[in-house]
């Protein structure tokens, strides 16, 4: 029998999920010895072309990870689903947008304004900033453009499988090769991880108090965090109650507050909403005043809520105003 | 009403015992009001999961309006208070999104208000006419399926 040949693609991401592979460790080697690796930039020489060779439908799998924000990397998306029997959108990103999803808020010029020119670090007095054409000695250069807005893989290309989390648990990543090797892939459009939410399996579970009241919302930096105690009942935002579960609460068992990598149940449309919803539901204040106060303590109530899925969301970016939504109308029309 | 005139979609959210109970109040008074306005009934205000007004938004309401008992009324005794607490949040998250304040309204109205639902209802059309449609951008495979549900 021939090895089933397999993938890796990134597209906007920060590399972690090329990380959370490795973090494999001998497991990878098992892995490699299951699978021919036919492509994968990050860490073997092959090119574009090495793929566009392939028959379609030849890769058993390709793992895709990051959010789509460049014609170039919805290029390559297409070029992979053509290519693969089954798509894997793997981690937070390519799942439900990610951290870069965030983009969402804002204009790609304000990023790039920011990026290059306004942030404290950047020395650049000239001002430049990258452009899709630039010409040097040696001849032209092109970059991609950015898209009207940043988008999840499956508001791209059609999506087999979801491995969420940022990034994706090495348990998670293990028994989804393992079953990929031994077709035993469950159906279509399954996230592979537990379908419950991250409480069940948090350490500090058992410290949740039965009616749970919180009378200020606090951040980590503004408490000695008790290592043993339900992180909701000391004020802080943990999105447990929210969150889909296979990470080992991981942050929660580390002093932190879960931030929602593992995204939604299967349950959820909206996480965000969803999130806010369980928090909001927390508070022990009646009056509109009250309310507002403790409403002001959440700092940046899109980036705590929507921290890896806001163009998953059901508003899936910001509302621009109506002269530049009509300007964009062309690229985001059917 | 003029013809060419904006005619904004707002999706009404109204618990059965007090706003729903004056909305028919509304009608058995005949007191006409504003027909931008297709209301839902909801056992309580406390039902509502944000996502509705997302979901609302998502298929192209350009207004919410939450009706709900007056503060220390609820049936369920604190589901309004539930409600308020999560459209402030949602408030705050829609706020940086971009959506106005103007488009999400929490009132209370009980069973014998009947004409204050015709004052909100009409009240909440003018100022999203002012305000004009919410223009949300889909993604391109997200508009087909709303078009495929349409």
């Amino acid at each position: 029998m021939t090895k089933p040949k397999i993938a890796f693609y990134w597209c906007s991401s920060c590399g972690g999920c090329e990380e959370a592979v490795v973090d494999l460790g001998e497991d990878l080697l098992a892995v490699a010895g299951l699978v021919e690796i036919a492509f994968w930039p990050v860490a073997l020489d092959f090119k574009r072309a090495d793929v566009a060779a392939l028959d379609d439908g030849e890769l058993s799998a390709a793992f895709i990870n990051g959010a789509v924000g460049t014609p170039e990397q919805e290029e390559m998306a297409r070029l992979l689903r053509r290519k693969s029997a089954a798509v894997v959108a793997f981690g937070a990103c390519a799942a439900t947008g990610g951290v870069p999803g965030l983009a969402n808020l804002y204009e790609s010029s304000d990023i790039l304004d920011v990026v290059y020119r306004e942030a404290p670090s950047v020395q650049n007095s000239d001002g430049t900033l990258p452009a899709e054409e630039s010409r040097v000695a040696e001849g032209e250069l092109t970059l991609p453009a950015f898209g009207a807005s940043v988008r999840t893989l499956d508001q791209v290309i059609d999506v087999d499988y979801y491995l969420p989390g940022c990034p994706p648990p090495a348990g998670l990543i293990a028994a989804a090769v393992t079953a990929l090797v031994e077709g035993k892939l469950p159906g279509k459009g399954a996230v592979l991880a537990p379908d419950v939410a991250l409480c069940s399996e948090c350490p500090r579970a058992a410290t949740k108090p039965d009616e749970l009241l919180v009378q200020a919302f606090r951040r980590p930096h503004q408490v000695l965090i008790d290592p043993e105690l339900c992180l909701l009942a000391q004020g802080l935002v943990c999105l447990g109650p929210a969150t889909r579960a296979g990470c080992a609460a991981a942050c929660p068992g580390g002093n932190m507050p879960c931030t929602g990598c593992m995204g939604p149940t299967s349950r959820v449309v909206d996480y965000g909403a969803k999130a806010l919803s369980a928090i909001a539901s927390l508070l022990d204040a009646d009056a509109e005043d009250e309310i507002a106060a403790r409403v002001a303590e959440i700092a940046d109530p899109v980036g705590t809520f929507y921290r890896y899925s806001l163009p998953a969301s059901l508003l899936h970016r910001r509302v621009r105003p109506a002269a530049r939504a009509e300007a964009n109308e062309q690229e985001v029309a059917p | 009403m003029s013809e060419n005139q904006f005619q904004p979609k707002i999706v009404a959210f109204f618990c059965t015992w007090c706003t729903y109970t004056a909305a028919d109040l509304t009608g058995i008074s005949r007191l006409t009001y504003a027909p931008n306005v297709r209301v839902i009934r909801l056992m309580c205000s406390g039902r509502l999961d944000p996502q509705f007004v997302l979901a609302a938004f998502h298929h192209g309401a350009d207004g919410v309006l939450v009706g709900g008992c007056h503060p220390g009324d609820c049936h369920y005794q604190e589901g309004n208070y539930k409600a308020r607490r999560r459209i402030e949040l949602l408030r705050a998250v829609l706020r940086d999104l971009g959506v106005e304040d103007q488009r999400l309204r929490l009132e209370w109205i009980s069973a014998s208000e009947g004409e204050k639902v015709q004052r909100v209802c009409n009240e909440m059309t003018e100022e999203l006419r002012g305000l004009g449609p919410l223009r949300l951008e889909r993604p391109r495979r997200q508009a087909a399926a709303l078009a495929g549900e349409a």
